[in-house]
Order: C-alpha cells, then structure tokens, then sequence
C-alpha cells in the first residue's frame, strides 16, 4: 500500500492488482501503531539560539582562546627567521655570473657563495629552507605527472610507466624512471653554509639531509625496485634517467644506500606538490649542539655557496620569466622561555613551539577576540 | 517521431481494420450467426490478460533507463558524466559516475522491486481460474485465457475477470447484486439486470444454445456508461433486438453478493476493461517548493557557466605568456600542442564545467524525493487523524505535494458529506402546506398510525387525507433504494424478525434512504421489490404493490428522478421527486405558493429539501411514454442526449404534492476548523450544489459567516432587477469603500470593529461573469477582474448551485488571479473530482458517496476535522523542513565549490581539483546526506500542539516566505562566505609557514583536506545550529556522520589502494591530525564561519522576532518557570515535612 502510494506519483500509480487487496481483513491492520516516532512525539531537547544561550558559550570559547593567545604572543616574539634570495637577477647580487652566463651545456657546475650577517643566535633545531616562487607546482597537468606506482618499486610500471607521465615518458625508447614533470624538474641546486669564523677560517656546518620528508612516504609509498637488490644500478639499467637530469636516480646519493633512488629523501620531498606557488620545502636540518649551552648558530658571518647544477634549463628560458621565478633559501629556530612553564613542560619543547609560532597569523584574530569580549560584557 | 504513433501504427496494421469501427460485434458463445443476416467478420481482440506492469525481463534495463534519463537532472548529470569520460577532466569519470550509477540503481531497483510485485499481481489475476461454458459443460480456465464472447459462469462471491454482459442468474427476474467497493469504493449492493429475453437460459446447457450477438461501443473508460444491442435469434427468425445499458454490464472488479450464480458472456477483456482504462496516470502536480527549487537552480546554473567562462577567459589572458601557458618544467604533449586553440578553449571550459558542477548536486533530487516519501509517512501513521468508526486513517496518493499543504491560501470546500455529515434524517414533510414531523423513534420501531406522527396544522379533510396517502404512497415509491435482509447473511434469524428491524436500506443517495426510512417512521413501509412489483406496507399493515415500469434515474444535470408505476388498480402513476428549481418549472397545479415558502423557510435552517409531484398517466400515454424511452433506449450513439430529450418530454405537467426536509448534521468541529482556517489565514470557499438558502445556513452553522458579516449578494435574483454590470461595480464599491477607510482606521489606531463580508454567489451568475465579454467597452471588458477584486476582500465566499465543472472553473480563476495562490480543494463525491484535480492541493474524504473523490485526490482524510492537523500540524512542518532542506543544499554546495574556484586563480587556471576524488564523491552522498535528510524528516521548531492551537502561526511560513529571494540570497552569500573563510584561512596557514615540529612540509592534497574537513565540519554543525529539535536520531546522525568522515578519512589515507593509480592522499589525513596548528586553525575556522549566522540569529531574535519566535521564547521560559516552581514546590514540601515532623 506503501509503496503503491509513492509509486502514483512517478508514472501510473495503481495497478489493477493491488486494488482488491485493500478488503475488509487489511482494516485491523490499518490503525497505526502509536509509538512516539511515528506520532513525532520522541522525546527531544529543544535550544534555541538567544543572546541568553549564546553569551555564555562566547565566553567560555573566549576563555579558553585567552591562554592560547598570550602563548602565541610571547612565542611569534621569539621565532626567527632569516632569508636569502640567490635568484641572481640583481646585478650586484654574487649570483649574477652564473645566472647569467651560465650554459646548459657547460660541464662545470657554476659556484656562488651569498655571504650573510645573523646578528642573533639560532637556538635549537634549525631548519634550512628553499622557496620559489612563481612556480606552479600545483598546475594540473603537473601534478598528475608521475606514476606512484613506479615510484612504489613496482616492476612492470619502472619498464612501463603511466601515460599520465607523457611527455616525459620515454626517452630514447627506453621509459624514464621516475617518470613524470615533477620529477624531471626535481630541484637540485646544492647549497651549503658555512659560518666564517673570526679569525677568517670557513667552517662547514653540517647539514642533516635525512628527516627531512614524512616517515611514510620514505618507508611505505616510495619504494625501490627490486626489494634486496641493493646494486640499483643494474635494477635500473633498462630506463634511462629524465631529461633534464644529470644523473641517473640511483646516483642521488650513492654515499647512503638508503637514501638513493627512490627514496631519495629530496626527491621524495620534490614529490609532494606544493599547494601554492609560492612555496618552500624543507632543505636540510641543522641539529642542536649537544651540550645545549652554545646556540646552533651563533651570531657572526656567514656563506651560502649555491651550486647551480641541475635546474639548468631555467637559465635558457628565463630572460622572460625570471621576474616569476625566485630562489631562496630560508633559515629558521624558533627559541623561548615559555618551555620551562609546568604544565607544558610535560610536552616536547619544540612541538609547542613551533605550534605557537604556527599560529601568529591567529593571535591577531584572538586578540581581536578579547577585545570584543571586554566590549560585549 | 512520437513511439505512440508507431505503436498505434503497429496494432492497426496488425489487427487489420477494426480499430477504426466505433462499435464492436461480439458473438456469444463464439457461435457463427445465421446465414444471410450479416457477413461474419471474425474480429480480433486481446485476450484476457491483465498487465499493470511496465517492464518485461529482457527491456527492463533500456526502457528503465531511457525513462529515467528523460528527467532532466539526469541527463544533466549524464552529459556531464560524458564529459568527463570523453575530454580530459580534471576529477575523475567516477565522481559524477558513482553518484549518478547510485542514483539511477536505486530509482532501478525500486521500480524493478514495484514492477516485480506488479508482476506477481498480475500473475495471480490472469492464473486464477475461471469457469467457461464450452459445448454445454462448465469448464475451468485460466483467467488470461479468457476470450471475448466466451460464455462465463461466476459464483457468489467471486470476482468478475471481465467485463461481462449479464445473461441470466440463478433468480428468477434476471436480476443480480454485485457491489463495486473495489471499483468506485460503494459498498452498498447493485442491482444488475439481465435481458429479459435471454434471463431463462438458467442452465450451462441452455445457455450454451443460446444464439445471439452483441454490438456495443469500442470500450471507454467511463464506468458509468455503456450502450449496447443484443440481437437474440430465436428460432431463425428476424433477431429480436434489445437495448443494453450500464445495469446489463458487469464490471471486471466488482463482486457478485447475494446471488448464487450467473451467466454473462465476456465483451471487453484484458486491458479493454473499464477497469483497466481508468487505471491511468493523472497529471502531475508541482508544488511551489519545486518551482522555486527549479528556479535556484536556474541561477545556480547560470552562476556555474559563469563561473566557467570567467575562469576560461583569465586562463587565457593569463596565459598569454608562453612560459606561463606551457613553462620548461611543465611541458604539453605534441597532442595537445597541436591542438587548435578553439578546441583548447572549448575542452577548457568543459572541464570548468565539470570541475564545478557539484554545485547542482545529484544528491539533492534523491534527498528531496526521499524525504517527501518519507515524510508522507507521518500523515499515514498519525494516530489523531485515524478514524475509529470507519478503521481507517489518512490516505496519501502523492507524496509531492507535502509541503504544498503548508501554503495554502484557498480552500475550496464541498458542502454536502465534506463539512456536513452525511448522515440524513427526515426532519419534516410538508404535504400542501400541512407539516408532518415524524418524531416516533423507538430503536427503529414502528410506531402504528397516526400517533407517530405530529401534525402541526389542521387535520386535513378527506381529500386532503387522500393527497397525504398519495404523498407519502409516492415517496416510498419514488426512489432507487435496495432492501438488504439481514436474513441472507444469517439463516437463523429467518423468520423471527421477518419484515422488521432486520431489514435495512441501501442506497447510492442518502437522501433516498432517509426519505424512505422517514416514511417508515409515518407508516408506510417499504417491503421490497420482487417481481417487478413494489411492496408497500401501509398503515393498516396492508400490502400493496406496485408494478415497477420505468425509472427515470436520478442526474445531476436534470436534478430530479421519476418512476412509472402501475398500481394494483391498474392506474399509471408517475412520481418526480427533485430539486425545487428543477420541479416548480413543471407544476400546473397543487399549493405552490405554500409549498415554495415552506421550502424556503426550510432552506434557511439548513435543511435539504426535495418537491414532491406526480401525474396520472392514462394507457396511451403510458405506451407513447414507452416508445419514446425505448427508442432512446435502443440508440447507440448519443444515447444520453436523447434520453435527456426523453426525459425532458415525459416529466412535465406535474401536480404538486408537497415538500420534504432531511437535515444533514455539521460535521464533527467543523465549525472550529473553519475557524482555525480563518486564523491561519485561509480563505475558505464553499463550493456546493445546494441552493442558496440552505448552504448560507451551513455556512453560520459552520461559522463561515459571522452574526456581523455582510453578506454581499451576486445572484440571479439580484441580476434580475439591475444589470450584472451595476451590481459588480455596487458590490465592488461597498467592499473598497470599506477597504479604504480599513487603511485610514489603522492610521487613527480605530481598526476595532471594522466590517467583514460575506459573498455569495450562483452559479448561473458566476457563468454569465466568467463569459467572455462581446463588446469590447471601456468599463464592460473585465467583469472577471472586478468580480475577484470583490473576493479578495471578502472573508468567505459562497458558492452555490454549482455544476461539477463549475467548481473546477472557480479554482481555476482564483489560480490564475494575479498572486497565483496556492489553492486547496475538498470534497466527498463524484462531484468534487474535477475541482479536486484542478485545485493545487486535492483533498477528498472518504465518505458515504463513494470512493471517487478519495481517489482522485492528492490526500485522502476520514474526516473534515482532520483537515486542521493535516495543515496546521503537517504541512506547516513540511513546509519548514523541505525550506531548509532545499536552501541547506544550495548552501552547503556553495560552501564545497566556491573554494575550488578560488583555487583555480592560485593553480594558474589549470583546473586543478583541491579536493581529493574520494571527497568529490562522497561529499553529497555519504558525509553531508543523513543529517540534513534526518532533519528534513524530524525537525518541529514548534510544538505540535502550539501550532495546533495558535492558527496563526501558519501565517508565517505564507507565500513560500521561507523560500524567497532574500533568503535565498542570504544563504548563498553566506555560503561564499564561508567558503572565504575556508579557503583563505587555509592559504594563509600555507602562505608562510611550516606546520609540523619537525619541520616537514605539507602538499597540495594536504591543503585540500584541511579545506574539506573545515568544510564537512561548518557545514555539519550550522545544521546543528538549525536543528530546533534534537531526538537521539538527531544526535546520532549529526554526531556519527562527523565521526564517519573522520573514520573514512583515516581509513582512506591509511592504506596503499592497490586498485589506485595514484596515492595522493596516503598519510595526508594523519599528518595534517599530528600538526597542532592544524587542528587549532580547523577550530578556529569553523568557529569563525559559524560567526555570523550565530549573530544574525540572535540579533534577529532579539531586535525583530518573528511570532515564531516569539512563541519558541516563550515556551523556553515557561519550561524554565516550570523547573523553577517545581524546585520551589519540592523546596516547600520539604519545609512542610519538616515543620510536621
């Protein structure tokens, strides 16, 4: 009966079938149940939104925004951050040789050193930053340019990779591994620092180059081919390396077995497409003193030696887009006092940190909170 | 080409000729007839197979699916699904595929399952066995073998499997009782006849030797009419023709009672039957809620083009730059390279189309079709509005039109059996201005002779003693009603209580049965009808009989109903009885005058009146009486017209006899509905075929008109004295005076007693305003508009003397005035079904005259009291649900789209998805559809009873108020809003900074999913700020559909899909959740979007409530003055305690 009622309303409703069936026997079975559902009587609680119900709720919203904002206040004072743009447009700029004179085609990699001044100490953990700008990595033909499971060590997809990867697919009639436009432009300019001493003498800081991508994407969804193989290159002898690169993936780092090839940690983190345009990724890790008394980097000279190496095309093509393009590379710490409060003591230090540096954006949006709290009571 | 052609085309070439002949010849018994009397053209004819279904096995999937996609929406859906496969989309076929495969599987696999158990059902007709006379045996068939002019015998209480031509019963005059409760819902019992000549073949063997055709019309779906002839060839003779009508014709579907077998000979089968033909679709019926729907989407379609050309456009003047447009590190393909630019261009724009169009979901079509069938459930379940006496509740025919019940404006009502009972009783007869009034009611007891009866006046002299007898001799006679004896059903009580209580009437018309069980209360009794003889016992407990010649049955057209009887004297008798205006037109002699003042005096107290007349027939006018109706009779074409013209011949030249007044009593609070109705601010129109006077006493009784109502008059008697002109523009006046000083008196603050009209009207004068005009004068043009002028500013109108069609025509003005309000329609009978179907909202009752009304309608309700729930109650619901429902939609798609468009000015234009596929999909479907379809179907802002107690409270939501343009307006930006919010807080988290503590970075996929779970999270939770009414299942679906999303997510990004080509969004999820500023900005976001809709809510309550509001205020302060005086109560209990202890 239900359904026919229902069904009258699509096309043709009754059918001669179920009109007889309505006799005098469906009667009883027609009263309906009186069960508090179906008489829209469940018990139910019922709010309603007055400046009565809703102050309070401000307030405590409030309230538990007030501690949060202090904490963010007292830590955006305390991060710090230092950027170096070695783009090398600028005539003046150490870097105008080799972005200007540079050619494809020369075999010796064009070397810049970009000097700098910190006036005050990195604490803790440092992180190394590239940026670029003007780049879409987000653009959809790039983003959907690479075959994860090749990149997963699967063998039929090394020899055949996705069409998706097309135009950097094949070369030479042998398929690329890793296939792809993200992976053929993989950013591999080498920078390294190094604190000029006093007395003159450079000394390299050492860089931490593992860490530096998610822990999944390193031991799950990037994978070699040929699980214990571990000579990648005869694993890799019947592709050939993408276009635009020197060498071939399983020379990426040949001094660490576990990071080289795919899981190559700065190939993996090329791999995550940014969201933006504009974007940085973590380059390196400059790690804490162990004895915690003298800062990670104290303040003093310093330089930035670029090693312009692989993202050669760039320069051919970039008379018209260099206002676009622009490298740089980013220090950070982030240090404050605000660890040795109790009760956030218990978390780790740099979690909270970071947390709070994380959210400077927000304090001004918090602070606008307080204030319209103070206003409305 | 249209298919019904060709098909028309296929059967006629198939079935040769005879679909062109209007009439059919059918040879019983399959016999061939005599040589020489015509050729034998065996004709063909479908065989009784009954099929209601629509699909067979095999054209199931094409025809279902070439159904379904002649709705819009889908194949909207599905050139977009073409699109994606065709061009290269930037999301994936699946994300519309999925979505529309659901959609159309399950609208699939709903009517398959329907189609299946129309299957069954028919199976179960056409198998079920028949018993054929073949060769003089009775023989069992199935019934789908069946053929026409197949010879069928049916037992009592069996089903006819065709329609039949009644041949003989197993009682002696040819007559047979079968009631049609499953055709027209009339329980009471018919009387079929057979043909005289053909009643003796009593036995399978004589009928077998029956030699006769039949010729009759091709079959039509009227189940009312029928014309016939059947040649009977006796002895190889000259046929003997006879004519036959709709009381020779049996139909498939009703039932054989009280008679133990018949004979009949199958002349329309399978789907030639009555039956069969009336089972076809009505016309849809949209609801204002669809068409403001249709027209959202309307502009959300014309926001998405444009959204796609302005992207299209700015893709290519930003890409201008060749670096840009194809950048060393993101090369083309030579394909795509080669491209012509127009073609790029196109693709372009496609795949902007279809990167956004979900913001037209096909989720909404499959939420809102499911929470109309849902939601009709609660008018089937509803406790209040089952009917005891009857053992049955509401009837819901359509569920489209729910939420039209919340918005209605007018409502036409029928009088009789809608606001009236229906349930007549005799309450005075007037015999040449002597008044009798049968008050002797002893549980049906008879009370012998005159004491059971009062006669106000005079006792009447011989004559007039003799024109009483002759009165009450007429009434008795004068009518269709059946006796049905209690004996038959139960054969011990024969004999004890012969003749008596025991016996009951039954009738089509109540009226009859009042009458005649009045006349029972007078001392005359009648007996039966047996032998063509009705048996009368008068008050001296004397038979008398009366030989039945003709009846002239009763139409709505002639309004009055005559027999021709011979009395045991042998004198011609003809009695009339009608409506007044249709009687006093045709009377000679007799008391008119203090008939008529008795009649009208009657009128106005709200009875209903019959006249009473008769004329003696000699022989010879007996005999051209019957040539005359015979030869009528006997036509086959046009046969109703010139039975008419018969009738109209015979019944004239009448002495008057005297007048009869039956009460129907107001329905149970009819009065209080109306008046609720009134509040709500309905219009309420009585829409009757009564006369004036007694409709205008049902409408007091019934409180439509007030003690102070002027009423306003439009009716022939007043267009008799000034033209129709003069008393339009009079009437038109009075009302706008008053209209005007109304305004001026709510200036003055003196609005207190402002005067409210009243209007009535007839239907010859609503004719002769609704006539189109000849001359085309300045101020003759528009009666039209003048005379709804007048109605607009009347309170109630009322109608009377109304033709069905005419109802339909008075809805069909006030629907197409100017404001086009949402009207309702209301009846009982036959009469009402075209206003019914005219009317937006069809309500029929399910009353005594017949199921008719109750099955044409949209609703079906036991009673008219119900009425005030089904729209205060429900269709206020509805209406509120389904509002939000659709706005909550918009919404909600707005705030998922409108950040991948800003995206797109981030992503160089390249249509790049934020969203995960997985997302894309399920957004609508799975982590946003339950809770807002769990509101739809349970949300009550009010109280049941508050909105059953305060009417005007229904004025709130009137003229689709919570559907209009501002509000739409006002969610859409609201939903840009929001989206901003989303979009840009995540930018600008992402603009600068790093999210992790180990200084890890995050990816385009990440950004997206801290979007998205903003985005489910507002969206999720501005519905909780909606929901006014949290049962458990509220809890439960709001609650658990976040959960599921969080659930879902972690599962999706958590394992390497092995059936993927990609694994973008491995681990995104659980990382983005290890990230304290993510979750601080998924907190702070939300709470952000939620702002403004939370202020705007308060500071709307606060500053401008609307009565809504106001009463949800008040009832929360009450609930907590009730808290508190319990606490208080308690409080002092304990204090009384103590102090006694």
């Amino acid at each position: 009966m239900m359904a026919s009622s229902y069904n009258a309303k699509d096309e043709d409703g009754h059918h001669p079938g179920s009109v007889g069936s309505g006799g005098p026997g469906a009667v009883k079975s027609k009263k309906p149940d009186n069960t508090a559902f179906k008489q829209q009587r469940l018990p139910a609680w019922q709010p309603i939104l007055t400046a009565g119900t809703v102050l309070p709720a401000f307030f405590m919203i409030g309230l538990i925004f007030i501690p949060i904002g202090i904490g963010l206040l007292v830590t955006s004072n305390n991060i710090k951050e230092f950027e170096i743009d070695y783009t090398g447009v600028d005539m003046f700029s150490p870097c105008f040789n080799c972005s200007q004179s540079y050619s494809w085609n020369s075999t010796s990699a064009c070397t810049c050193s970009v000097p700098f001044t910190l006036d005050q100490p990195f604490e803790s953990n440092v992180f190394m930053y590239y940026g670029l700008s003007n780049f879409y990595q987000n653009h959809r033909r790039y983003v959907k340019s690479r075959d994860d499971s090749q990149l997963n060590g699967d063998k039929s997809s090394l020899l055949n990779p996705s069409k998706e990867c097309e135009p950097y697919r094949t070369s030479d009639k042998k398929s690329i591994a890793p296939c792809g436009a993200i992976a053929n432009s993989l950013f591999n300019d080498t920078l390294e620092l190094f604190y000029i001493h006093p007395n003159g003498s450079r000394i390299a800081i050492h860089l931490v180059k593992t860490g530096i991508a998610w822990w999944t994407d390193k031991h799950v969804k990037f994978r070699n081919p040929g699980e214990n193989n571990n000579n990648l290159s005869i694993v890799f002898q019947d592709t050939s390396k993408p276009v635009n690169w020197r060498k071939p993936v399983y020379e990426l780092d040949p001094s660490d077995p576990d990071n080289n090839g795919f899981i190559n940690e700065d190939f993996i983190v090329w791999m995550r497409t940014a969201a933006l345009p504009t974007f940085r990724k973590l380059y390196r890790i400059i790690q804490k003193k162990k004895d915690n008394m003298t800062p990670t980097l104290p303040p003093g000279n310093y330089s930035l030696e670029v090693i312009y190496s692989i993202l050669e095309k760039r320069i051919t093509k970039m008379k018209t887009q260099i206002k676009m393009l622009r490298f740089t590379v980013f220090l950070r710490s982030v240090y404050c006092q605000i660890h040795k409060l109790p009760e956030l003591s218990m978390l780790k230090k740099e979690n909270i940190l970071i947390l709070f540096f994380q959210l400077q954006n927000l304090t001004f949006i918090s602070k606008f909170y307080l204030l319209f709290f103070c206003n409305y009571l | 080409m249209d298919f019904s052609t060709i098909r028309n085309l296929i059967t006629r070439y198939c079935t040769g000729e005879e679909s062109w002949v209007d009439s059919r010849t059918v040879y019983i018994g399959h016999k061939v007839p005599p040589p020489g009397t015509e050729a034998y053209i065996p004709q063909r004819f479908p065989d009784n197979r009954v099929v209601s279904s629509k699909y067979t096995f095999w054209n199931f999937i094409p025809k279902n699916l070439f159904e379904q996609f002649r709705r819009i929406a889908n194949f909207y859906f599905l050139i977009i699904f073409l699109v994606q496969l065709i061009i290269d989309t930037p999301t994936s076929p699946m994300t519309s595929g999925l979505p529309l495969f659901f959609v159309i599987t399950v609208t699939a696999i709903k009517q398959g399952y329907e189609d299946w158990i129309r299957h069954k059902a028919d199976n179960a007709v056409n198998q079920c066995p028949v018993h054929v006379i073949q060769h003089g045996k009775v023989v069992r068939k199935q019934s789908q073998k069946l053929q026409v002019g197949d010879i069928v015998q049916v037992k009592e209480d069996e089903t006819f499997p065709c329609d039949l031509i009644l041949l003989s019963t197993s009682r002696e005059d040819g007559t047979c009782f079968v009631t049609t409760a499953s055709l027209d819902g009339e329980s009471s019992h018919k009387t079929y006849y057979a043909v005289q000549d053909t009643k003796a073949f009593n036995t399978a063997e004589e009928v077998d030797t029956l030699h006769a055709t039949i010729e009759c019309e091709q079959p039509q779906p009227d189940l009312y009419k029928f014309v016939g002839r059947i040649n009977i060839y006796l002895d190889r003779d000259e046929p003997i023709a006879r004519p036959l009508g709709s009381e020779n014709l049996l139909l498939r579907g009703a039932t054989l009672k009280n008679t133990e077998y018949i004979h009949a000979v199958a002349i329309y089968t399978g789907m030639e039957t009555k039956m069969a033909l009336n089972y076809q679709s009505k016309s849809q019926k949209r609801s204002a809620v669809e068409k403001s729907m249709n027209a959202y989407l309307i502009v959300y379609l014309g926001i998405l083009i444009s959204k796609a050309l302005i992207n299209t456009v700015l893709k290519y003047v930003w890409q201008a730059n060749p670096n840009r447009d194809e950048p060393w590190y993101n090369q083309k393909t030579e394909t795509e390279r080669q491209r012509h630019v127009l073609i790029r261009a196109f693709t372009d724009f496609l795949a902007f189309m279809v990167l956004f169009n979900y913001i037209i979901p096909v989720s909404m079509y499959v939420t809102v079709e499911m929470q109309k069938f849902l939601g009709s459930y609660f008018i089937l379940w509803d406790d209040d509005m089952f009917d005891e006496e009857l053992g049955e509740g509401p009837l819901v025919n359509t569920s489209d039109l729910n939420e039209e019940l919340g918005q209605v404006e007018y409502v036409f009502t029928d009088k009789t059996g809608t606001l009236t009972e229906n349930n007549m009783e005799l309450r005075e007869c007037c015999v040449d201005g002597n008044v009798y009034v049968p008050h002797a009611i002893c549980n049906g007891q008879i009370l012998p002779g005159a004491a059971g009866m009062d006669m106000i006046d005079s006792s009447p002299g011989v004559d007039g003693k003799e024109r009483e007898e002759l009165f009450f001799r007429a009434l008795c006679l004068c009518h269709t009603v059946q006796v049905k004896e209690e004996e038959t059903v139960d054969g011990i009580k024969r004999g004890i209580h012969q003749g008596k209580s025991t016996s009951f009437y039954i009738s089509s018309s109540p009226d009859e049965v009042a009458l005649v069980e009045g006349m029972k209360r007078l001392g005359f009794t009648y007996l039966r009808l047996k032998d063509s003889h009705m048996e009368i016992l008068n008050r001296e407990d004397e038979m008398e009989r009366f030989e039945l010649l003709e009846v002239l049955n009763f139409d709505s057209v002639r309004r009055r109903m005559s027999v021709i009887v011979k009395s045991s004297s042998g004198e011609y008798y003809l009695f009339c009885k009608g409506a007044d205006s249709s009687i006093f037109p045709r009377v000679v002699s007799g008391k008119v005058e203090q008939v008529r003042a008795r009649v009208e005096h009657n009128a106005v107290e709200g009875l209903r009146t019959l006249c009473v007349a008769y004329k003696k027939l000699t022989h010879e006018e007996y005999d051209q009486t019957c040539r005359l109706l015979n030869s009528a009779k006997l036509a086959l074409q046009d046969r109703d017209k010139k039975l008419a013209e018969a009738y109209d011949v015979i019944e004239k030249d009448f002495i008057l006899l005297g007048a009869t007044a039956v009460e129907d009593r107001l329905q149970d609070k009819a009065a209080d509905t109306i008046e609720s109705l009134h509040k709500a601010g309905m219009k309420v129109w009585v829409l009757t075929g009564d006369k004036m006077e007694t409709a205008a006493a049902t409408c007091y009784a019934s409180k439509l008109f007030h003690r102070n109502t002027q009423i306003l008059e439009l009716t022939t008697k007043r267009t008799e004295e000034q033209s129709l002109h003069d008393v339009l523009f009079d009437l038109s006046r009075t009302v706008l005076r008053q209209h005007g000083s109304m305004t001026r008196d709510i200036f003055s603050g003196l609005s207190g007693d402002y005067q409210d009209y009243g209007l009535i009207i007839d239907g010859a004068t609503l004719s002769a305003v609704l006539k189109p005009t000849q001359d085309v004068t300045s101020n003759g043009g528009n009666y039209k508009e003048i005379f709804l002028e007048i109605c607009r500013n009347c309170s109630a109108v009322l109608c009377c003397r109304m033709a069905p069609l005419q109802k339909a025509q008075i809805v069909k003005l006030i629907k197409a005035s100017k404001e086009h309000p949402i009207t309702l329609a209301i009846g009982d009978g036959a009469n009402d079904v075209s206003m019914i179907l005219e009317a937006h909202v069809g309500i029929g009752i399910m009353g005594k005259e017949g199921r008719q009304a109750a099955r044409n309608s949209d609703y079906a309700i036991t009673k008219f009291k119900h009425l005030k729930k089904m729209l205060l109650v429900h269709g206020h619901y509805y209406y509120i649900r389904i509002a939000e429902l659709v706005q909550y939609f918009f919404y909600k798609n707005v705030c998922f789209i409108f950040p991948q468009f800003l995206y797109q000015f981030f992503c160089g234009f390249s249509q790049q998805p934020l969203y995960d596929t997985a997302y894309l999909t399920l957004y609508n479907i799975s982590f946003t559809s339950l809770p807002i379809l769990l509101y739809s179907l349970m949300e009550q802002h009010i109280n049941m009873d508050i909105l059953k107690r305060d009417p005007s409270l229904y004025r709130d939501i009137a003229k689709n108020s919570l559907l209009r343009w501002p509000t739409f307006i006002y969610w859409t930006l609201l939903g840009v809003f929001d989206a901003m919010v989303f979009f840009f807080g995540a930018f600008f988290l992402f603009d600068n900074t790093t999210f992790t503590s180990n200084g890890q970075m995050f990816g385009n996929w990440t950004f997206g999913t801290l979007v998205f779970t903003v985005l489910v999270f507002t969206v999720t939770l501005k519905l909780a700020l909606d929901t006014h009414y949290w049962t458990w299942i509220n809890h439960f679906v709001i609650w658990g559909s976040l959960l599921f999303y969080v659930i879902f997510s972690l599962l999706w990004g958590g394992i390497i899909w092995p059936f993927l080509n990609y694994q973008r969004m491995y681990y995104v999820f659980m990382q983005m959740l290890s990230s304290g500023p993510a979750w601080l900005s998924i907190i702070l976001l939300i709470i952000v979007s939620l702002l403004p809709d939370v202020v705007k809510k308060v500071l709307c309550r606060a500053l401008c409530p609307t009565t809504t509001e106001r009463i949800q205020r008040m009832r929360a302060d009450r609930i907590f003055e009730r808290v508190e005086t319990n606490i208080r109560d308690s409080l002092l209990d304990g204090i009384q305690n103590t102090t006694e202890a």
